[in-house]
């Protein structure tokens, strides 16, 4: 294969500007990062919810909460984006669809953490249901006659061990925000996907450019993966679910 | 099996030694084109009017009738009439690694000839000459850069169109919001549905995608010329025999006024797939390059003067 090899392309100034490739990239990594915690902040406190509401014991509430999960679960990541982006703002009221498409304050990357926030509360919900089902139905009935309402059987007994089942499929689920979050590229974040494909245009060194990302992406979710381990280290009750890994 | 192709390793060999005055003299990819007795032509989806998919998806446009009379030059050469052609459909992102790699020998799309590129692949001479200007709706009553000071402009990702804006001397010192589509019809979206009132992009682009609009009586090109591009069919670098041949094939054209024809074809008159005509002259930069082709940078015609 006849490819010009430039090792030496990240450190190259930009025409017409004083930065870096690696600059973008870096601003591109920091974006990366941003919209994945934002919406892990978000999938988790939504997914918690749900999840828990799921298992509760009033029917009407279950089936609006599993509508919720099939919702957000039946449909591609990236039309949801594209829903978000384009279709919700046509339906709101003139003068606020203008205020949403032209002057919203960093609008792309507050659809991008909600759009994926959603999308991933909807598999931790998910996850949470079947660690909280998984439970023998003696703890709660255990619960309930020790004389704990049902909310605090649920914040003392059940979320405490359902947490500790889920947690590694909650790794994978932590590392996938991060991979998923290149999908923002798809409405102008100017994210690490969105950063390689201009760099890879611009300096038309496409292998430097998307090694260099492969390794970004791969970092991140290494650092992910290791920090949930961590967690689940310190988190362990010795006797309990899981206690030899 | 194994005696089975040792008779057609045999048959192979008994055929090459008789056939042995061509492969000499061929090098690059007129040699691999004569082994393989194929040809592939890299073509784009949506880039009208250059090179794009017709209702039956089928190749058209002006590169592609470009490309198809170099494969006629290629055929005369090699004298192989029957000679197969392969349609391999190519991207921004993968054009020039497919034709490095080898697996694109010939690329009818919308390339821009430019210094970066031309580290990894070479140009025929060119046959068109783009502007990077920007597309608005009429009703906006913008007309020049200066006016797009704190107002949400749209491009294409992978494009660098807001770098040349800032770059010009009348976007120095303002203040762009820029907004991204993933690509050109995203980008155009953009600007449809009001969320950038300006669109920045190759003019033959915007006027493509004008044309095939809900309205294209509301949108107008406007404002100054950011940059010039010339655009050229793509071959592989370090590869002289066949530049040679598809340069003198286009040149050919040039001379002959075959070229004029179907610029007149596609830019002028109504093409498929929905009988609009681009309504897009023939610009003094192009002109210039039939009389004297070249195969020169986009980098050499913008110096600073």
């Amino acid at each position: 294969m006849n490819y010009h090899w430039n090792w030496g392309i990240y450190l190259e100034q930009i025409k017409g500007g004083g930065e870096t490739y690696l600059s973008w990239l870096m601003t591109g990594l920091g974006w990366t990062v941003s919209v994945s915690l934002c919406s892990w902040a978000i999938a988790l406190v939504l997914g918690f919810l749900i999840g828990t509401l799921r298992t509760a014991p009033s029917r009407r509430v279950a089936r609006l909460c599993t509508a919720y999960v099939e919702l957000f679960r039946n449909i591609p990541l990236l039309v949801q984006m594209f829903l978000w982006f384009f279709v919700v703002p046509e339906f709101l009221p003139h003068g606020l669809s203008m205020w949403v498409k032209q002057e919203m304050p960093a609008k792309e990357f507050l659809t991008a953490s909600a759009c994926l926030g959603l999308f991933t509360s909807a598999r931790i919900a998910e996850q949470v249901r079947a660690g909280i089902q998984s439970l023998p139905a003696g703890q709660r009935h255990a619960g309930l006659a020790m004389g704990f309402t049902l909310p605090q059987t649920y914040r003392y007994v059940l979320l405490p061990l359902a947490f500790r089942i889920i947690l590694p499929p909650l790794t994978s689920e932590f590392m996938n925000v991060f991979k998923n979050s290149s999908v923002a590229f798809a409405i102008g974040v100017l994210e690490l996907t969105f950063q390689a494909r201009q760099m890879q245009e611009d300096s038309e060194q496409g292998i430097e450019t998307y090694l260099a990302v492969t390794l970004l992406y791969f970092i991140c979710a290494f650092i992910a993966n290791r920090g949930m381990s961590w967690i689940e280290k310190r988190t362990r009750i010795p006797g309990c679910i899981a206690a030899e890994t | 099996m194994k005696s089975r192709n040792r008779l057609l390793f045999c048959l192979l060999a008994v055929s090459l030694a008789a056939n042995p005055v061509f492969a000499e003299d061929l090098t690059g990819t007129l040699k691999k084109v004569k082994e393989s007795g194929t040809i592939t032509m890299g073509i784009r989806e949506s880039s009208y009017p250059l090179s794009y998919l017709d209702d039956k998806q089928q190749p058209i446009g002006y590169h592609i009738d470009v490309c198809n009379k170099i494969v006629a030059a290629v055929k005369d050469r090699l004298k192989m009439p029957g000679l197969k052609i392969l349609l391999q459909p190519v991207t921004s992102q993968n054009r020039i690694p497919l034709v490095s790699n080898g697996t694109v020998d010939l690329e009818c799309g919308s390339t821009t000839n430019n210094e970066a590129r031309r580290k990894q692949v070479s140009f025929a001479v060119t046959t068109f000459v783009t502007n990077v200007r920007m597309a608005v709706k009429k009703a906006s009553g913008i007309t020049s850069l200066d006016q797009l000071n704190g107002k949400p402009v749209a491009t294409t990702s992978g494009t660098t169109s807001v770098q040349l804006m800032r770059a010009h001397e009348k976007g120095k010192h303002l203040d762009f919001k820029e907004v991204y589509g993933k690509d050109h019809a995203d980008a155009f979206l953009l600007l449809e549905t009001d969320r950038a009132v300006a669109f920045v992009m190759d003019d033959n682009l915007l006027a493509g995608l004008i044309a095939t609009s809900k309205k294209p009586a509301d949108y107008a090109l406007v404002g100054e010329v950011l940059n010039v591009e010339p655009i050229a069919v793509m071959v592989r670098k370090d590869d002289a025999q066949f530049k040679k041949l598809a340069d003198d094939a286009i040149k050919g054209m040039m001379k002959s006024g075959e070229l004029d024809k179907l610029y007149a074809k596609w830019f002028l008159s109504p093409i498929p797939p929905k009988n609009i005509s681009m309504n897009f002259p023939m610009s003094e930069k192009l002109k210039e390059l039939i009389r004297n082709p070249s195969d020169a940078p986009a980098e050499e015609y913008n110096r600073k003067k």
